[in-house]
């Protein structure tokens, strides 16, 4: 009787584990196959400028069991190149964020501010990234900090903007809690201004994050150097379509998981309220 | 410099935006005594809130003052703790939190560490709240936001507590117990409460003295009924004591008066009394003043 229940339980489990693949794995799983095979006759037809996904994999080979390999200047494994992307972006985005907010903060709360302040942002919001590089090119004489100026450029706006937008929201009726209890002014800022803005200084660090990694891999093909964005550069050069193609999923793969870390820490900050 | 714990003298208050000036309140004046619990009834927009306000210091008059055991009112602050009628508890925080925070702010270097964290657990036992402690505002009820509201507003042991429709947005058997518990609590600890409401029951149930304002625009004080009923009371016993039945009427009579949408029945004494056993009337009843339905939430 026991071995009936213990089997009837595992069968159940089982089940529900398979239930959740089928419901969750497969779908996925299914589109990207097809398009893999897509792919893969479209590109194997006579005269096809692009390797197939098959042939992608064998002449990348190399490159993916070996991500971190260093043989010194720009020929580093897959691996350094992603990091060294990385190290850009936190760089800009960190000084992003400090600056974002403090003057979505500032913003937000004085009137003059935001009249002073809100048209010059709203014209410049609208540069496009790489459009900053030989501005700050010129002025940092230097690649690597104009690089991070870049990211630090692109990620600022949404930052501002939604801290502003945040702060400007917060309810009278906190407001005039804090002033019943008398929170003084850090007290204040920091009980019942930043987390009643969180939930849209998340948004906006959100949108940051994605338009930094977005920019990060145009501005290092024309800064050159250890990263991403030149790997792709230099591979194009020589030719290597394979390599390219490795290097894009790599870059969508590290982008996606930004956004998520980012989703995640705003959702355990704000204990799950959103905007 | 008057005798009463709390005065309200010559209190006017004009809103201007622009050019619109709106005439909220003219010439309200109020003595309440220390322990007494006072409530304000009237019609919507009347400027009843603009009155707490004005006691709580997040609004200043246009003219006249707020007294408070011999200081004048400027500011804000704990002495004066409002029950907002939205509960307005910070998301962000547990119950306890919520409460903690408002504690903590008060008896900064009066109380120890451990004495703050008694007294915040003591006030949310209160009012029966001990039990989700560690829940945030999303994970309760609207009752039970309502109360931890009231913790935090006893939390600050207020020379006088401000109740801006404490129980409006609760269901009949959630805002009974509540009238209950704030009915206890006031028997126990003897606080000075001012309560806006619009439940005609509930005023007559719970105050001393029944303040009833004038419509809008400049509206003062209509009338003051004083509610000879001692204390403690029983709700069940209320309801056929015959003296309740006489305030609750004259208290109907009076917003009926003012009432923008009566006039007809007003003159007639008779309908009042009618209106107050069932609101909802008869069939005739209902044909002879068509918008009058249910009078005591007309407020
Ligand atoms: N900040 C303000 N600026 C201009 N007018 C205001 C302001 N606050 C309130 N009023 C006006 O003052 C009047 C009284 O408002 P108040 O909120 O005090 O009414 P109330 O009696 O509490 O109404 P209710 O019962 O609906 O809550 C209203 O006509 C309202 O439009
Ligand atoms: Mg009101």
């Amino acid at each position: 009787m026991t071995t009936t229940t213990f089997s009837d339980d595992f069968f159940q489990r089982l089940q529900t584990v398979r239930d959740c693949l089928v419901h969750r794995a497969l779908p996925p799983v299914t589109v990207i196959l097809g398009l893999l095979i897509v792919w893969q006759i479209l590109c194997s037809r006579e005269g096809a400028h692009l390797p197939t996904p098959v042939a992608v994999v064998q002449e990348t080979w190399e490159l993916i069991i070996h991500p971190f390999y260093d043989h010194g200047g720009n020929d580093v494994g897959m691996g350094w190149q992603i990091l060294a992307s990385l190290k850009r972006v936190a760089y800009g985005y960190s000084l992003a964020v400090i600056a974002g907010v403090s003057l979505g903060v500032l913003v937000g709360i004085s009137t003059w501010a935001m009249r002073g302040l809100d048209p010059v942002f709203q014209v410049l919001r609208t540069v496009p990234p790489l459009a900053w590089l030989p501005i700050a090119l010129a002025g940092f004489q230097n690649n690597n900090p104009s690089a991070i100026f870049v990211i630090f450029i692109t990620a600022i706006w949404p930052i501002i903007i939604n801290t502003s937008v945040g702060v400007r929201q917060i309810p009278m009726d906190y407001r005039n809690v804090a002033r019943v209890i008398r929170l003084n002014g850090w007290e204040y800022f920091h009980r019942i201004m930043l987390p009643a803005a969180a939930p849209y200084i998340f948004s906006g660090l959100r949108i940051g994050i994605g338009l930094s990694w977005l920019a990060i891999v145009a501005a290092e093909m024309l800064i050159g150097g250890v990263g991403i964005g030149f790997f792709i550069w230099d591979a194009w050069n020589a030719s290597l379509i394979s390599d390219i193609v490795l290097a894009l999923v790599y870059v969508g793969i590290v982008g996606f998981i930004l956004d998520r870390i980012v989703a995640r820490i705003g959702q355990q900050l704000t204990r799950g309220v959103t905007v | 410099m008057s005798s009463h714990y709390l005065s309200i003298e010559g209190l006017n208050k004009v809103f201007r935006k622009g050019k619109d000036v709106t005439d909220v309140l003219r010439n309200v004046n109020l003595h309440v005594d220390q322990g007494e619990y006072v409530s304000i009834i009237g019609h919507s927009g009347c400027g009843k809130s603009t009155v707490l306000n004005i006691i709580a210091g997040l609004i200043e008059p246009s003219t006249g003052c707020v007294i408070l055991d011999r200081k004048e009112v400027t500011h804000p602050g704990p002495d004066r703790a409002v029950v907002f009628q939205n509960h307005s508890l910070l998301p962000w925080l547990t119950v306890y939190e919520n409460v903690h925070l408002a504690v903590k702010k008060t008896f900064q270097g009066i109380k120890s560490r451990a004495e703050m964290r008694a007294w915040t657990e003591h006030n949310l036992e209160l009012v029966n709240m001990g039990h989700a402690l560690r829940k945030i505002p999303s994970e309760i009820s609207g009752g039970m936001k309502q109360r931890v509201g009231i913790a935090r507003a006893l939390a600050m042991e207020p020379k006088v507590l401000l109740l801006d429709e404490p129980f409006g947005a609760l269901d009949a058997l959630t805002r009974a117990h509540l009238q209950d518990e704030v009915m206890r609590i006031h028997n126990e600890l003897g606080n000075t409460v001012i309560m806006i409401t619009h439940d005609v029951d509930e005023a007559v149930l719970l105050s001393d003295r029944i303040v009833m304002m004038t419509n809008g625009p400049a509206a003062t004080i209509g009338e003051i009924l004083t509610i000879d009923i001692p204390h403690p009371r029983d709700r069940v016993a209320m309801a056929d004591h015959p003296k309740f039945n006489e305030y609750r009427a004259a208290v109907l009579r009076f917003l009926y008066d003012r009432s923008t949408l009566g006039g007809k029945g007003a003159a007639d004494g008779d309908s009042a009394a009618r209106d107050q056993r069932d609101p909802d009337a008869s069939p005739e009843d209902t044909e002879n003043n068509k918008k009058i339905i249910p009078l005591s939430r007309i407020a």
